[in-house]
């Protein structure tokens, strides 16, 4: 089967600096892929790259159409919602307000009580919250209202952005998850990237490490979690 | 950064340019380029404040004004010579921006411009309210002083002599200023004043001295302007004045000395310049002046001259340099 | 306390014309950081634009309705052609450019019709309205109710329509709205045509009041800037609230205190800008700026 997702050679720079020197890698239709590596290696700007918010060189093909270059606002259209760093809540509207923009991009807006009420079972606190200001939430909580407003969209293909940052383990482990019952009960494919190398690896299908600007590694997360390099560098065991 | 070196040799031959002129051109463009001068001496002001150290006035009307008050007060009541109100202007303006300068250290950007707003727009009101100094809306006249020492210059070219002198000299202080600590200690605490705070800039003490260095600035130009045009009313010195001098700075170039320049020649020359084109609505004009400057130029002539000398620089380095492509 | 009645509520109809002029100029600002200057040249076009239907033979309310589309129109029109090619300059450089429009309207409106003051209709009936003992003028009570009524209509539309919501989005967090899908440029300009419905409602409404000429917005634009410094340039409402606390106050200091006549009304406004800004420079209802390190 295609992948949903083929970056190849994909470089991007932010004014006179490189950043991302050839990148390629894949998304199964379906599966879940991480993308590990330490501060600075350019996963966040990878997963900017594929929303369009950076300018690249290089291929982005989303379900045989190729997006580089698109504006951000269309490449969300075509069903691609991401999760950005630092979450990106809209801390001065309410969690329903939050939920509602997430719907904002779909062509059909069905009841959109209805589809609150399906997001809110993956996250019930959510529900409890929804009149409240985004902004008086928790760390965890407003990670979880991002994730749910990009489910709102009922995406093809979801990015999160170290998603586990600056959160208690708990609620870590409870968002991990939930992303894996979504990615099987609404086929929903994922696209992680993280620097909590054990999680991630738990919950991918695939995985690639990136280093200053380029992939160095690639296999099924299986493989990667027993790589000697691997777990000595990342895994700390 | 330009080097030393050029920087000095185009300076000089622009010097070299100016001390030509005033036996060439008729009084009048003389006395055009006398403006030019003194308003490049208020820009400069304007921007090491704005440009330099991030806090925006609008309000720099007032002191052009209360430099040009000073010197025809001082002349008009008290018998002054012409030579000594222009320092003194400078020191009442140093005082009173830097006295300006300290509630203005709770306020930010817009707050800040706003307060300047209001300053700008009171001006007027409160020239004509102490009539007994400023003689009310009359104003003061003033006659234009002749060339000392027996010079054979007739009076517009003396002080074309004379505001090119002090435009040199300030011009000179001001490089030189911005150039060393003091200059870095300026451009850190507009870039990120906590930052510079933590590095031991005493940041309330540079910003209010900022401010009454560059009200000191405008002052001098002020007075220079009182001398030059011989005669002070409240309604020169509107808030019109202080956009004028905003519109000067970005024009030519924020944190910029030569920026002061070009934006001095925009702010005398354009306006004419739009009359001419069309004499039923030449503000209309001068509007679309100013959008284009700002749409070819979004930096000012002078970011525009250094992204051009820039990019010259970089094509002619470029041989020596790796293929882009390798590099850890 | 007849006189004190009437002069507030006067002072209210004068207040809420700050107010909508104010509330246009926060609208831009929360978006985009910048003040748009050309506010109060832009009301005063429109309200040309007014009088040229109404001079054309159109009804009142059809030329208010036809006034109102063509602002929105033209204010979103001015924000795609005009600002956005230096949407992401440095801020003054935008302001700048907002000046030059300011200039550019001032002059163009001089030129295609003069600078002779002209009247401007009022819909309302002259004959005053009578409540107890106390007499209203006509205008200053349907002024205030216009103005009211079309803020109102702006309440609504932000707070329980999408587009509204996206609007509220866009100005907010503009990286996070793209990542909605929301088109982040035209949100701007839809803002832009709004400021500029609000600001010909603000023109049309004043003008039988002060007369339509060229300048006629200038002073306005000033109490609009201290009814937004006031109300706080965070807040829409505050900035609402603010143009009416303005208007009162304006109106019973020039009742009421003596010896400040026409010229140093102004003053008063300068002087509520300053107080404001010393004490508490976010405003009545704005938020205090909070500093990222």
């Amino acid at each position: 089967m295609p992948p949903l997702l083929a970056v190849r050679a994909l470089e991007a720079r932010y004014g006179d600096t490189r950043v991302l020197r050839g990148v390629t890698f894949e998304v199964a239709d379906g599966g879940i892929t991480t993308i590990l590596g330490a501060n600075g290696a350019g996963k966040t700007t990878t997963l900017r790259a594929v929303c369009g918010m950076v300018r690249t060189a290089g291929e982005i093909t989303l379900a045989g159409r190729r997006i580089e270059g698109r504006a951000t606002e269309d490449v969300v259209r075509l069903g691609v919602a991401h999760v950005p760093e630092g979450r990106g809540t809209f801390v001065q509207l309410t969690v329903e307000e939050n939920l509602r923009l997430g719907a904002y991009a779909r062509r059909d807006r069905r009841e959109l009580a209805a589809e609150i009420e399906r997001v809110c079972r993956y996250f019930p606190v959510l529900a409890e919250r929804r009149r409240q200001v985004a902004g008086t939430l928790s760390g965890g909580e407003q990670q979880m209202l991002a994730v749910a407003r990009a489910l709102m969209l009922r995406p093809r293909l979801l990015l999160l952005d170290e998603p586990s940052l600056g959160l208690a383990p708990l609620v870590v482990r409870e968002i991990f998850r939930i992303i894996r019952t979504i990615n099987r009960e609404e086929r929903v494919s994922v696209l992680l990237v993280e620097q909590n190398a054990s999680l991630a690896l738990g919950l991918a299908d695939h995985a690639y490490l990136m280093e200053t600007g380029t992939v160095v590694m690639s296999g099924p997360a299986a493989e990667l979690r027993e790589n000697d390099a691997i777990r000595q560098a990342y895994l700390g065991y | 950064m330009p080097s030393r070196a050029w920087t000095l040799g185009v300076a000089a031959a622009a010097l070299a340019v100016a001390l030509v002129l005033p036996f060439t051109l008729t009084n009048f463009r003389l006395f055009q380029f006398t403006q030019v001068f003194i308003y490049a001496i208020a820009l400069l002001g304007l921007n090491i404040l704005t440009g330099f150290n991030g806090q925006i006035s609008l309000g720099h009307g007032a002191f052009y004004a209360v430099g040009a008050y000073t010197t025809a007060i001082m002349i008009d009541q008290w018998q002054v010579p012409y030579g000594w109100t222009i320092p003194t202007a400078g020191v009442v303006c140093l005082v009173a921006g830097f006295l300006f300068g300290i509630p203005a250290l709770r306020l930010e950007g817009l707050y800040l411009a706003l307060a300047t707003f209001a300053l700008a727009l009171a001006v007027p009101q409160i020239l004509k309210y102490f009539e007994h100094w400023t003689g009310g809306s009359q104003g003061i006249v003033l006659s234009k002083p002749a060339a000392p020492w027996g010079l054979a210059l007739n009076p517009d070219q003396w002080l074309y002599l004379l505001t090119l002198a002090v435009l040199v000299v300030l011009f000179a202080l001001a490089a030189n200023l911005l150039r060393g600590r003091t200059g870095r200690a300026i451009v850190a605490i507009r870039d990120n004043a906590i930052a510079a705070q933590s590095m031991g800039v005493n940041t309330a003490l540079y910003k209010s001295l900022t401010f009454g260095v560059s009200a000191a600035y405008t002052g001098v130009a002020g007075a220079l302007s009182a001398l030059a045009i011989a005669y002070v009313a409240p309604d020169s010195f509107d808030v019109f004045r202080s956009i004028t001098f905003l519109v000067g700075i970005v024009i030519g170039g924020l944190a910029s000395i030569s920026g002061a320049i070009f934006g001095a020649l925009f702010i005398q020359f354009v306006p004419n310049w739009a009359q001419d084109i069309s004499k039923a609505a030449p503000w209309a004009i001068y509007g679309v002046f100013l959008i284009g400057f700002m749409y070819a130029m979004p930096r000012g002539i002078a970011g525009s001259v250094r992204m051009v000398a820039a990019r010259w620089r970089r094509r002619h380095a470029e041989p020596a340099a790796p293929a882009a492509g390798s590099g850890g | 306390m007849d006189t004190l009645i009437q002069q507030i509520v006067s002072g209210l109809a004068t207040g809420g014309i700050y107010g909508s002029l104010a509330l246009a100029l926060v609208m831009i600002y929360q978006a985009t950081d910048v003040v748009n200057y050309a506010q109060g040249e832009m009301a005063m076009f429109s309200t040309y634009l007014a009088w040229t239907l109404l001079n054309a033979g159109l009804p009142y309310w059809v030329a208010f309705v036809a006034t109102l589309a063509i602002a929105f129109v033209g204010g979103l029109l001015l924000e795609r052609i005009l600002i956005r090619p230096v949407e992401s300059a440095p801020v003054l450089t935008i302001v700048i450019v907002c000046i030059g429009l300011l200039v550019i309207l001032n002059s163009v409106a001089g030129w295609i019709y003069s600078y002779i003051q002209k009247p401007f209709p009022s819909p309302f009936p002259s004959t005053p309205i009578r409540v107890g003992n106390i007499y209203f003028g006509a205008h200053n009570i349907g002024a205030l109710a216009v103005t009211l009524l079309v803020l109102l209509g702006l309440y609504v539309f932000f707070r329980f329509t999408t587009l509204g919501l996206a609007m509220r989005a866009a100005a907010q967090n503009p990286v996070s709205s793209r990542l909605c899908g929301i088109r982040v440029g035209w949100m701007l300009a839809i803002g832009w045509g709004l400021a500029a419905l609000v600001g010909a409602v603000a023109g049309m409404m004043v003008a039988p009041i002060v007369f339509l000429d060229p300048n006629m917005m200038a002073g306005i634009l000033i109490y609009a800037f201290a009814s937004a410094t006031l109300g706080g340039f965070t807040s829409p409402g505050g900035a609402v609230v603010g143009g009416l606390i303005v208007g009162v106050i304006e109106n019973l200091v020039g009742t009421y205190v003596s010896f400040i006549g026409t010229e140093l009304k102004l003053t008063v406004a300068l002087a509520l800008i300053l107080i404001v800004l010393v004490v508490r420079p976010s405003g009545l209802f704005g938020r205090p700026a909070v500093h990222r390190v």
